[in-house]
């Protein structure tokens, strides 16, 4: 903690100098180093990514006589991609992710928001009770447990199958459940009596009321879970290893093997994976940065 | 599993004093209470069959695995006491792992580091504020698989760091990036740096961000300036969100599977805990022995957070 802190301290010191004495010319430096540090930083996070879609759009020759990060000769050159896309699983791993993205979504979001409803709503005997089991949960790191998972997993009939991947997405999730729960305390409860008073039963007022209130916290658990459960990647490994199950994550893993070291198809796979989170996040950035500080926190 | 029973055990008396509290308040029809007595139950049924069949039954399980010589498949479990522990602590190839997780440790720390001086930088006004604040964040969205291809790429010999380097004049510090096991930790230790810091950062400028403007205000009237503002204002109103990333950090650093498994698998001295614990349970089918270091793992995570619980009450926590 604390050598973290002092680390940072001094970091800070370095590019924002006390401006007291040194006045105007040491505020410029100041400035200047600050965009100068951002400028390294993001060259570095991008330079990866730029050598990959480089890489993805030569062809083989082109790969082999050219180094990395020497422009392609023809910027549509799609072979890359279209060999990726159909011979390396790429088409079902995206069918398979997409069923289970939108089954553990919805699971997700009955089981949180039905969680989050009997513990915010109700007073029962057991309620402190359940309440610590959903907390204790959140310490149990999931990857720890995956030897006797699997055990259950498979006891179940469910090893190597889709739905082993859909059924530990709803049981091992704490965190929507909280993201709900925080939301459904401000929810006021008045809204839950005037309901009552119409004559709406318990589950009515959860169906009709409560979960269409719920729909911000709907839309957070919607982007962060659903980011997870599609860069998901030992689940998928360990619990649906056969190549008709293979998922997004395990399609591209595979390239491995056979591609060795065809690096301009890995590539194209690769970018074939990350052009819809960059959709996504283009398209959602607002939401995912707000998704993102509320999930984390809890 | 021992903590988690101590837990439950510690809230029962408080349980049966809400009993009481629920005894006073049935005075409505009688019907109706035993209704609505069942209902909170019915919309737990499904939550909690989940929460025990996926999440406490494997670690309740593990406890036992640990202490037989199971191999996954037999129908016996032949019970042989603490002989799997033993094994952890006195064999050098298991007490390898956790160096290796010291380098993860320490670019964890870096990594909050970073992730701490670009929050503070980008909580005051930039320029292109918003775009560097995605280029920093964006990392965090991709798959890492991806991620591990693409940096498996980047450490190749010839490859996109080796090409940087020749073009700055610095190809003598090249090395095999990947197959040298004195360089390899350090290589992947990197990678999850990238992967990693800008999720510390997007949730240090969220609560940095979220420290009311008028204190900034008051300290420019008092002349204090940008470190002081720092030193007094952002990090005490940052410090619940650093303590918390500071256990994920360090759990973190213990659970390290994805980047090293998909980039080396494990070789030239890359192994991690649960690389090798996954290793041993579906490979060398240990299951015994892996789920040992399962619990192992288990308890220094829970060890970790406790302490920061301790050191950092957490306040802000009103789940009733």
């Amino acid at each position: 903690m604390t050598s973290t802190t002092t680390r940072s301290v001094s970091n800070e010191r370095n590019a924002v100098p006390p401006r007291s004495r040194q006045g105007r010319a040491g505020r410029i430096g100041a400035t200047t180093s600050k965009y100068v540090v951002l400028v390294v930083a993001s060259v570095i996070t991008l330079l990866p990514l730029v050598v990959l879609v480089i890489t993805a759009f030569k062809t083989k020759r082109e790969f082999a006589t050219t180094g990395p990060l020497q422009w392609p000769k023809d910027w549509f050159n799609f072979d890359n991609f279209v060999t990726a896309f159909t011979d390396g699983n790429m088409a079902l791993g995206f069918r398979n992710t997409s069923i289970v993205l939108v089954v553990s979504l919805a699971g997700t979001i009955l089981i949180g928001s039905m969680t989050a409803y009997a513990i915010d709503r109700f007073e029962f005997r057991m309620k402190k009770l359940v309440i610590a089991l959903f907390l204790v949960a959140t310490l149990v790191p999931g990857v720890t447990t995956q030897v006797a998972t699997f055990q259950i997993v498979n006891g179940l009939g469910l090893y190597d199958s889709l739905w082993a991947l859909i059924a530990l997405n709803l049981g091992t999730d704490i965190i929507s459940i909280y993201i709900f729960l925080q939301f459904m305390q401000s929810i006021p409860k008045d809204v839950d009596e005037a309901a009552m008073l119409d004559g709406a039963n318990k589950f009515t007022i959860y169906w009709r009321v409560i979960l269409p209130l719920l729909k911000p916290a709907i839309a957070t658990v919607v982007i962060i879970k659903g980011i997870a459960i599609y860069n998901e990647f030992y689940q998928a490994f360990l619990y649906a290893p056969s190549p008709e199950n293979a998922m997004i994550s395990t399609a591209l893993f595979a390239f491995k093997g056979p591609y060795g070291s065809q690096w301009q198809i890995i590539s194209a796979g690769a970018l074939l994976v990350i052009i819809p989170t960059l959709i996504i996040f283009l398209v959602l950035q607002r939401f995912i940065y707000n998704g993102f500080t509320q999930g984390a926190t809890k | 599993m021992s903590q988690v029973t101590g837990t439950t055990g510690g809230i029962l008396p408080t349980v049966g004093a809400s009993l009481d509290v629920v005894e006073q308040k049935s005075a409505p029809p009688r019907r109706g209470v035993r209704q609505r007595r069942i209902t909170p139950y019915l919309f737990l049924l499904l939550p909690l069959a989940f929460l025990l069949v996926f999440t406490y039954l494997p670690a309740v399980n593990l406890f036992w695995y640990s202490v037989t010589d199971w191999d996954g498949i037999d129908l016996n479990k032949n019970f042989i006491g603490l002989q799997n522990y033993i094994d952890i602590f006195t064999k050098p190839a298991f007490l390898r792992v956790f160096v290796v997780s010291l380098y993860y440790i320490v670019a964890s720390f870096l990594q909050m580091g970073f992730a701490l001086y670009f929050a503070t930088v980008l909580s005051f006004s930039t320029r292109f504020r918003n775009l560097f604040k995605g280029i920093l964040f964006f990392p965090t969205l991709l798959n890492g698989v991806a991620i591990g291809l693409m940096f498996l790429y980047f450490f190749q010999p010839n490859g996109t760091l080796d090409s940087v380097l020749k073009l700055v004049g610095l190809q003598q510090l090249t090395v095999q990036w990947l197959g040298n096991p004195d360089v390899v930790n350090i290589s992947l230790a990197s990678t999850s740096i990238w992967r990693y810091t800008g999720l510390s950062f997007i949730l240090f400028l969220g609560a940095i961000q979220s420290i009311p403007a008028s204190l900034y205000e008051a300290a420019d009237l008092d002349g204090a300036n940008r470190f002081q503002q720092f030193r007094f204002i952002i990090l005490p109103g940052i410090k619940r969100i650093i303590s918390l990333s500071f256990i994920l950090a360090i759990s973190g650093s213990l659970a390290v599977f994805e980047i090293p498994f998909i980039m080396t698998g494990g070789t030239n001295g890359s192994t991690t805990f649960v690389i090798q614990t996954i290793q041993r349970a579906f490979i060398f089918r240990q299951v015994g022995l892996a789920s040992a270091m399962a619990v192992v793992l288990l308890i220094i995570v829970l060890i970790v957070t406790f302490i920061q619980r301790k050191l950092v009450p957490d306040d802000e926590v009103n789940l009733t």
